[in-house]
């Protein structure tokens, strides 16, 4: 391990500090899931990820990671910042004009740490397949990551992906799925329910793991292990088991914050849950 | 009137195999895509000798294009190959965020464009492909003449940096442009030098205005030809040049009149140089079954329908 897990819980505490503060500040964007995911983003990008500290699009020799919900943008500009892609002061640009943290992230504005755009759902996990094809034709044998709402899974092309990874053994791809069970509309089982994710990603040929999104020893362990599953010829399916709004009690486990902004009141509340450990940007 | 001649005649897309083996051959980056359709594409010279940068991807085009714009990610330089209805309107929202708004060096590459694809009838003939990918920020959209010209153009996009639509077709026509073409992305082809009207036509339509050219020429009309293969980023200069020369404009294209080539050089003119302008396309319709020389008479897109409307816009010039 790089850190322990107290270190780890630090970092995802003052990453929802940036959360709730990047869409106060901006009165936009969508909290309950990013919340949800800080300790996924935590434990992939300063435990698990095998990245370098100088951003290059092709990311020869490293791990990539691939947002397919880019709707939960905060939590991934927020991981970005503290692992040193970019200066935290840039958090504050969140969703402004002239900003390179776009509302849904993307290239277009050269931010580095991202290699694709993402916003309309159902794209990462093909994304991730390519950027995994290259790197098989390249030898490098690096991981390549991906997450992934479950609401997200109701749009068809993932299943078109779903079944072209495992046909060609692509078993250096982990993707994760933000089990919350909440979308807008919302909770998945009265919009469409999702059933069994569980049963459809085996009956597609996928290794899945289950873990607790919202436990760092769980979820670190988790991907971990996922790593070591490469060379049977299956790609891996974390299903992560997450509450919408993690570490803020009056957003916990509800849709309704799945795209809505704090007031004065409601940040103060959610900042004195949230201890600062890293520095506020 | 510049006498063209030809000695065979053969499909656009056979011209996009070749030129996606000889790109294959020449860049160990190139890689190629298809989603179920190798022996429509044309790609099986590529598949043979480079199996291993080849993908089949199945029925699944969504999947395709983010395949395609993922494998960019190191460095390579992926084809897509698909009908142009399922290259375009199928996967629009996948191409415009995963390949044109990340700026992804992807390739779409579209086979069996317009009416001539025949019998199949209107599902899949697709006449609004030109208009859907000219309005994506950044893309460049081509659609060749013949085999020579595809060729050379798949040879090209391989060495420019950026998302590319590259449109062509299934019906064997005459074999024109000279093999050993270089290529210019966004160059007009002055085909034929004129005085009294300007022809623009791009893809299948460039046979039929050189056609129309030489029945004006008996009626003792002098068009000037121009081969725009390229409608997106549109050799302005080249067009304005001409119709400063000619004051009439006749636009043909394979293709509905909205959204297509047509609009794109009334657009210029009417900001630039405003001319009177006829357009030789469809009209706001689906097709229909039938082979393509029947479906191309019958929508209006033959040598004939050029004359005619040449005849009118000559009536129109002040």
């Amino acid at each position: 391990m790089k850190h322990t897990i107290k270190e780890l819980e630090d970092i995802a505490s003052q990453i929802r500090r940036d959360i709730v503060r990047m869409v106060h500040g901006c009165q936009s964007g969508h909290p309950g899931g990013s919340l949800g995911c800080a300790d996924f983003f935590t434990a992939l990008y300063f435990e698990v990820l095998n990245h370098k500290k100088e951003f290059t699009m092709d990311g020869v020799g490293e791990d990539l990671f691939f947002l397919s919900n880019g709707h939960i943008s905060p939590v991934w500009y927020s991981t970005l910042a503290h692992a040193g892609y970019f200066d935290k002061s840039e958090l504050a640009t969140f969703r402004k004009l002239d900003s390179r943290l776009q509302g849904h992230p993307t290239t277009h504005e050269h931010l580095p740490g991202i290699r694709i755009a993402s916003g309309s759902l159902g794209q990462g996990m093909s994304v991730a397949i390519g950027a995994a094809l290259t790197k098989r034709l390249n030898g490098d044998n690096s991981y390549v990551f991906t997450l992934h709402g479950d609401g997200e899974l109701q749009e068809g092309q993932n299943w078109e992906a779903a079944m072209f990874a495992p046909f060609h053994e692509m078993d250096r791809l982990i993707c994760s799925v933000d089990y919350n069970g909440q979308q807008i509309d919302g909770p998945t089982k009265k919009v469409l329910s999702l059933d069994s994710l569980q049963a459809k990603f085996e009956a597609f040929g996928w290794h899945v793991i289950n873990t607790d999104g919202n436990d760092m020893q769980s979820i670190v362990e988790g991907l971990h292990y996922a790593k070591t599953l490469t060379g049977k010829g299956k790609p891996i399916l974390n299903l992560m088991s997450t509450q919408m709004g993690a570490g803020v009690d009056y957003m916990m486990g509800s849709h309704k914050w799945h795209g809505t902004a704090p007031n004065d009141e409601q940040l103060a509340t959610a900042l004195a849950q949230l201890p600062e450990t890293l520095g506020d940007y | 009137m510049k006498k063209y001649t030809y000695t065979e005649k053969k499909d656009t897309r056979s011209g996009f195999g070749a030129g996606l083996h000889e790109a294959g051959k020449k860049n160990e980056n190139v890689v190629a895509l298809c989603a179920d359709l190798v022996g429509s594409l044309k790609m099986d010279a590529f598949i043979k000798d480079f199996p291993e940068r080849f993908t089949q991807v199945g029925i699944a085009e969504a999947n395709m294009i983010g395949i395609a714009a993922g494998m960019t990610i190191g460095g390579k330089i992926p084809f897509t190959g698909t009908f142009a209805n399922f290259s375009t309107g199928r996967v629009y929202d996948q191409i415009r965020q995963s390949v044109a708004y990340s700026n992804k060096n992807v390739k779409i590459c579209a086979s069996h464009a317009g009416l001539t694809l025949g019998e199949d009838g209107a599902t899949h003939q697709i006449l609004e492909d030109i208009g859907l990918m000219k309005m994506l920020p950044g893309m460049v959209v081509i659609n060749p003449c013949d085999y020579n010209q595809t060729k050379a153009a798949t040879l090209a996009i391989a060495e420019y940096e950026g998302p590319v639509y590259l449109r062509f077709g299934r019906p064997v026509i005459p074999v024109f442009t000279d093999p050993d073409q270089k290529f210019e992305i966004g160059k007009a082809w002055m085909v034929n030098e004129g005085t009294d009207v300007t022809i623009i036509a791009t893809g299948h339509m460039v046979w039929k205005a050189i056609e129309a050219g030489e029945k004006l020429a008996e009626l003792g009309i002098d068009a000037e030809i121009i081969n725009i293969h390229t409608i997106k980023p549109l050799d302005d200069e080249a067009i304005l040049k001409s119709v400063k020369k000619t004051g009439c404009v006749v636009t043909c294209e394979e293709h509905n009149k909205f959204g297509g080539l047509g609009e794109s050089v009334a657009r210029l003119l009417t900001t630039e140089l405003p001319t009177p302008q006829e357009f030789v396309a469809t009209n706001d319709t689906f097709g229909e079954s039938g082979t393509p020389d029947q479906l191309m008479a019958k929508y209006g897109l033959d040598a004939v329908n050029i004359v005619e409307a040449v005849q009118k816009v000559i009536g129109r010039k002040k």
